[in-house]
């Protein structure tokens, strides 16, 4: 054990401050700290996407992140998608409507990479798409059912803001 | 937990920094992004003792115009920054255009172009961006600061001419000359992965038409960014026909890289890209030039 360090962090809008050692990693604090379980650990070694989250923001692999380094900032994980607690993130309607996932365990990652992605580019191609996701990997699906989900809450998207 | 214990320190501003690494030597380690650096403490194959971390020194991120034409690029610009960058695409269009080339965009959000080069790694797109661009980098020590060519800055596998009390803090891209051109080419086996081979090109024609200049700088073929000397110097006083492109680059292949396998590639493989994208990153460039004049 070494010595502790103070970090203070805006977890989905709320304000969090806790005691750790340089070496937690952000997805360890989500996971261990604040017991937001969502954010996944897959590779730990900044490969496979999965532990995706949003700091200020900004898609970030949050296994290859100190938790210290956060300290004032913003982090959103896959439990604050959705501003509405009893109501899923069109990305997530849209995941379950085509089959986005099998297992599970990879899917907040892709959220989190799409939720910004969307905002900057709402009407996306699907080469776009692909390329978006080429950091996250999925072992179940084979990426088409994924790609279709983006697809469609894209389009969800658009008609939300539009209408 | 992953890494071993380390002490931390986030420093406010470049003094401090500077201090903070003088002070713990080569047991300290520069943090920026931490792209690479935190995956490797993760493994336990990097376990250093302090980490001097840059995110908290703002004076490092900027992208301006340096009044020349060209950049002025801090070390700790993200290249999602550079990647979203007009002033970047107008100013350095081959570094913007590699810029998509590099890893994952949650990897882009965080990563830096200071990290990069100074992490120096032989299949990274940046160092050889740079040598092609002949941009120079200052080097920032409590015993002052020194600028050197991308060139001469790669010295080997994983090694630069940072000193260990030394931050790379800035880089300059000088202005693209008249009548000259760029092309990047890479082929990876996942959009994002690491290049089997990697090409970056830059030329410029003098008044008659004929190459004046020709840098064609590889990555992922050897210990660094690898320029290609002969084919380059093939080039030097001709017309860009394309039967000489075809030559230089087959030169490139054949006399100025000798490629090694490993579990990407075989070296055959390589060569047979080295040739190819050679020809194509040399194409392209020389009709950007000739548009251009």
């Amino acid at each position: 054990m070494s010595e502790l360090y103070p970090v203070a962090v805006t977890v989905n809008g709320i304000q969090v401050a806790r005691e750790i050692e340089p070496r937690m990693l952000l997805s360890d604090f989500l996971r261990h700290e604040l017991n937001l379980t969502g954010t996944h650990v897959g590779c730990e070694h900044g490969s496979c996407g999965a532990c995706t989250v949003l700091l200020d923001g900004e898609a970030v692999r949050s296994c290859i992140l100190f938790a210290v380094q956060v300290d004032g900032q913003s982090v959103t994980t896959v439990e604050g998608l959705s501003a509405d607690p009893n109501r899923l993130h069109p990305l997530q309607v849209a995941f379950q409507e085509k089959h986005g996932l099998q297992c599970g365990y990879c899917t907040p990652g892709f959220l989190l990479t799409l939720a910004p992605f969307l905002a900057e580019n709402p009407a996306p191609s699907e080469a776009e798409v692909r390329e978006v996701l080429s950091g996250n990997i999925c072992r179940c699906t084979g990426y088409q059912n994924i790609v279709d989900a983006a697809l469609l809450a894209a389009e969800m998207l658009r008609s939300e803001k539009g209408g | 937990m992953k890494p071993a214990p380390f002490a931390y320190f986030a420093p406010r501003t470049l003094p401090e920094a500077l201090s903070l690494i003088a002070e713990h030597g080569d047991a300290g380690k520069l943090i920026a992004g931490g792209q690479s650096l935190a995956p490797t403490m993760n493994f336990r194959l990097a376990q250093p003792a302090a980490l001097v971390d840059l995110n908290r020194v703002p004076e490092l991120a900027f992208l301006e115009n340096d009044g020349r034409g060209g950049l002025r690029i801090g070390a700790m610009t993200r290249h999602r920054t550079l990647e979203r960058s007009v002033l970047a695409a107008q100013r350095a269009p081959l570094l913007h255009a590699a810029m998509p080339y590099i890893a994952h965009v949650q990897i882009r959000n965080r990563g830096t172009i200071g990290g990069s080069l100074a992490h120096a790694d032989p299949a990274a797109e940046l160092p050889a961006v740079m040598v092609a661009l002949g941009a120079r980098f200052k080097l920032v020590s409590v015993r002052g600061e020194r600028w050197v060519a991308a060139a001469d800055f790669y010295q080997g596998l994983f090694t630069t001419a940072l000193e260990p009390d030394e931050i790379l803090t800035e880089v300059a891209v000088p202005a693209a000359a008249p009548r000259s051109g760029w092309a990047f080419h890479e082929i990876a086996r996942r959009h994002g992965d690491y290049a089997i081979v990697g090409v970056a090109a830059t030329v410029q024609l003098d008044a008659a038409g004929a190459l004046d200049d020709v840098k064609l700088v590889y990555l992922s073929v050897g210990e660094g960014p690898t320029e290609a000397q002969q084919a380059a110097a093939s080039l030097h006083g001709q017309a860009p026909t394309p039967a000489r492109i075809a030559e230089a680059a087959r030169l490139a292949a054949h006399a100025d890289i000798e490629p090694l396998a490993d579990i990407h590639a075989t070296a055959g493989y390589r060569r047979h890209l080295i040739e190819v994208l050679g020809q194509r990153a040399l194409s392209e460039a020389c009709a950007r030039a000739g548009a251009a004049a």
